[in-house]
């Protein structure tokens, strides 16, 4: 008998990752938080510490091992006083994860970005693509633009030497130097106005907040320092920066970490809010947003960074902000979207096409200037609509579009617009709860059925 | 006014911190500084030095046996419990972010054990298990909050950032970095505004003492003459950033000297020193005599949260606080130094062990909310 050692996850995203070290041998004497292993994912690396005491009988995965499955049992401690010579534990197959115990909420996996959306008009036809994660997408985008203009730098908590608490700025101080990336305190309004002033003094700032959590610490210079000093200075000061950082729900982190700001951004003239859903639009706006004389709060999403899409290979690619972009075309219903929301707007699509009904999937990208364009254009085909926004309901995108469709749309309406959001309550930690309280394809689903009198 | 003058440098000139954790990058820093930040000569009730002194001339708490066996108690629950809630999430069963306190468990005991619990307020950031371990509240109710679950002291809503006991005065467990500054400045205010006695202990990281409210807070709490006790939790980093890396001043007592709030500098891996630290200043506090700024210097062991790069220090600089620093072996030798003995000690430890596996089983068994509260505790009341 023994302790069995089982690999650890290190964030409730992680599903598998690589037993880098091994720093005690089999026949070592282990004190609880001695160091034993060091675990490696994308993200981050994790020291394994010792709980129990005992002598390491038997390590089942040998370092350097890849993709081993959380739960898994990587090696063996033999207790205190038991006798280490005692006979093998049975030996597990590598590749076998252990079983999740039954409570452990389900890990929240990064999924595969759904069937190939529809062909992006600002796109040549022919181009070639490479599958990117979003991360790669955003920093790439940053990146050719830093080589492009001297004036842009980056600046934020731990975007230097730690390569980005969410590893979007990795490699850029390799590549600019400590000058062009900038670690800064933890200190969100006092950052965010140097780099508004230095904005206003003739350099393309790009500040990154760790969360747009934080963000409402600096909220007052974003609005108004960035957004109004054009307008009252009667167009002579400009103040060219971009506010970027993930933006939404994460996974567990509760009610002061996991908030959607579009809306809140979106209702202010002066600003350009852009809320990218997939790798291609990610770089192409966000080189967009560098070149843009305005202000940008730019939102991306943390559960989305480790997701690949394609991303064309172009020299250039810029898109144009205030564009949406039809994901999917269809007939029955419009679902218009915007970030994370794309994605579970899709596989409702998918779902819904299976009991006959053909939804067309609208990414908003841009949430202002808002492509309204876009949205009654495609009302006017379905004559049904419903939004799909992870955030809360009141005073949001989906609002927005309501009263768009209301005041613009009224005579191609066969049905009301419907919301489908999170729950009305401040996101909640406990697994159940959080889930309860989040957008899903299935509530998408629901409401498209419901428009289209399909129940 | 020269004799106060000749005295502040004297002390100036004192080997500091020679049990405290070694702090490399901060030595320039201090050469630079030593000697500055003094007060106008002329005047006489410039005291910024003088809870320092007090402190000095009896370094370590005199503590009985009895105490000094619950401060070992209660250090190493809040090491056990942390362990074990780092196992809980590389099982799953904890998600999100969650802040180990293992390293620090000096600081909170040494501070907290000196509160009158009847009147004294304590708020703090996200790394708040021990703070609330400290109270004496039952270590299931903590667990079963880090893993979601209804009988978790904030019905599994809060998690490990979020966690709060109105009961003992324990206002939080916040998640904005340096808020909690603020919060406590009017945890203060409400002290002297009810005539209760009690004053507010407000914790913050070294990384949080950048943020430009806690500097507003000071001002306004020297200003109104707060009962307030300001703590830095200097474990040298924050995330992944070295303290020289983010702080122009990375002395953090000093740090209330524009405002004329007295600082004092305490190794807070030594149990008995932060508790003596802490008599000099909540007495100074209670006389009414406004804010005392504490820099606790500490390490933490771990990650900042679960997800750690671990490439911003070297595994040795770890070990080497491990095996020099360590709070809990430090008071285990005083202990065995008094007269315990060994086989004494490895009971206690095995008694915390099964209370805090029972935590666990507890924490892991419980139920997680019912579905209807997710609506409930959004108002107070129906409209
Ligand atoms: C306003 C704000 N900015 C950033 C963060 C992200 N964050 C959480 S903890 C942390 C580091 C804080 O370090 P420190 O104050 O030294 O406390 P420690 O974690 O060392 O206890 C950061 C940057 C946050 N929670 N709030
Ligand atoms: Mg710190």
């Amino acid at each position: 008998m023994g302790i069995e050692l089982k690999m650890p996850a290190l964030s409730p995203t992680m599903e598998q990752g690589t037993l880098a070290k091994w720093l005690k041998a089999e026949g070592d004497t282990i004190e609880p938080g001695d160091i034993i292993a060091e675990i490696e994912t994308d993200k981050a690396t994790m020291e394994f510490e010792a709980i129990d005491e005992g002598v390491l009988s038997k390590i089942m995965i040998a370092e350097g091992t890849e993709d081993v499955a959380v739960g898994t049992i990587i090696a063996m401690i033999t207790g205190e006083g038991e006798d280490a010579s005692a006979p093998d534990p049975a030996p597990v197959a590598t590749a076998e994860p252990a079983a999740v115990p039954e409570q452990a909420p389900k890990p929240v996996a990064e999924k595969p970005a759904p069937s190939a959306p529809a062909h992006d008009p600002e796109i040549p036809e022919g181009t070639s693509f490479t599958s990117t994660a979003l991360r790669e997408a955003l920093r790439d985008g940053m990146a050719e633009e830093m080589r492009r203009d001297e004036r842009v730098f980056v600046m934020g908590e731990e975007v230097a030497e730690y390569q980005g608490a969410y590893k979007v700025t990795q490699g850029l101080l390799d590549e600019f130097g400590p000058k062009r990336v900038i670690d800064t305190p933890i200190t969100e309004y006092g950052f965010a106005g140097i780099g508004t002033g230095a904005a206003m003094g003739g350099l393309r700032p790009i500040v990154e907040f760790m969360t747009f959590n934080f963000a409402m610490q600096a909220i007052d210079h974003i609005i108004n320092s960035a957004a109004k000093t054009n307008y009252m200075s009667g167009g002579q000061m400009r103040c060219p920066i971009v506010f970027r950082g993930p933006n939404g729900a994460a996974s567990r982190v509760g009610a002061q970490h996991s908030q959607n700001y579009g809306p809140w951004y979106a209702s202010v003239p002066g600003l350009i809010v852009i809320a990218p859903y997939d790798s291609a639009d990610a770089k192409g706006l966000m080189k967009a947003a560098i070149r843009s004389e305005d202000p940008v709060v730019f939102l991306e999403n943390e559960l989305v960074y480790g997701r690949s899409f394609d991303v064309p290979d172009l020299d250039d690619h810029v898109l144009p902000i205030g564009k949406a972009r039809i994901m999917r075309e269809g007939s029955d219903v419009t679902i218009v979207s915007y970030s994370i929301g794309v994605g579970l707007a899709l596989e409702a699509a998918e779902e819904l096409a299976g009991e006959g009904i053909d939804a067309e999937v609208i990414d908003l990208r841009t949430l202002r200037p808002l492509d309204k364009q876009a949205v009654l254009t495609s009302l006017a085909k379905t004559n049904r609509l419903i939004v799909a926004e992870e955030g809360w309901p009141t005073c949001s995108i989906a609002s927005e579009i309501q009263a768009i469709c209301m005041e613009e749309g009224f005579d191609d309406l066969d049905a009301p617009v419907l919301r489908v959001c999170n729950e009305d309550v401040p996101l909640p930690y406990a697994a159940n709860l959080e889930e309860l309280a989040l957008i899903n394809a299935g509530s998408i689903v629901e409401a498209a059925k419901k428009v289209c009198y399909a129940d | 006014m020269r004799a106060a003058n000749q005295r502040k440098n004297a002390l100036a000139k004192q080997p500091s911190k020679t049990n405290a954790p070694a702090k490399q990058s901060k030595t320039k820093a201090k050469a630079v500084s030593t000697g500055d930040a003094a007060a106008p000569p002329d005047d006489s009730d410039f005291i910024l030095r003088s809870l320092q002194t007090e402190f000095e001339e009896q370094k370590r708490f005199n503590a009985t046996p009895e105490q000094m066996l619950k401060f070992y108690e209660q250090m190493l629950l809040i090491r056990r419990f942390e362990e074990k809630a780092g196992q809980l999430y590389g099982l799953g069963l904890i998600g999100g972010f969650c802040h180990l306190y293992i390293g620090q468990e000096a600081v909170a005991i040494g501070l907290q054990s000196a509160l009158d619990n009847d009147r004294d307020s304590v708020i703090t950031g996200y790394r708040d298990h021990g703070h609330m371990l400290a109270y004496g509240i039952d270590p299931k109710v903590i667990m079963a909050e880090l893993t979601g679950r209804e009988a978790g002291i904030s019905k599994g809503k809060g998690g490990s950032m979020h966690m709060f006991s109105t009961e003992h005065k324990f206002y939080g467990g916040h998640g904005i970095v340096g808020a909690q500054v603020a919060l406590g400045g009017g945890l203060a205010l409400a002290h002297k505004y009810n005539e209760d006695g009690g004053l507010c202990l407000a914790y913050f990281g070294d990384g949080a003492a950048n943020q430009g409210q806690v500097y507003e807070t000071f001002n306004m709490a020297a200003l109104w003459n707060l009962p307030i006790v300001f703590v830095v939790e200097d474990n040298q980093y924050a995330m992944g950033t070295a303290s020289s890396r983010s702080s122009a001043e990375t002395r953090f007592h000093r740090r209330g000297t524009a405002f004329r709030i007295p600082g004092m500098e305490v190794n807070g891996m030594d149990v008995l020193e932060v508790r003596a630290a802490a008599e000099v200043a909540f007495k100074h506090v209670r006389e009414g005599k406004g804010p005392v700024l504490m820099e606790l210097n500490t390490y933490r062991y771990r990650g900042h949260s679960m997800s750690d790069p671990a490439k911003y220090r070297t595994r040795e600089e770890v070990q080497e606080q491990r095996d020099t620093h360590d709070p809990i072996e430090r008071l285990k030798k005083t202990l065995i130094e008094g007269g315990k003995s060994e086989d004494d000690l490895k009971a206690v430890d095995k008694g915390i062990r099964k209370v805090v596996a029972e935590a666990a089983d507890f924490a892991e068994t419980s139920p997680e909310p019912e579905a209807s509260e997710l609506y409930t505790d959004v108002l107070v009341e129906n409209y």
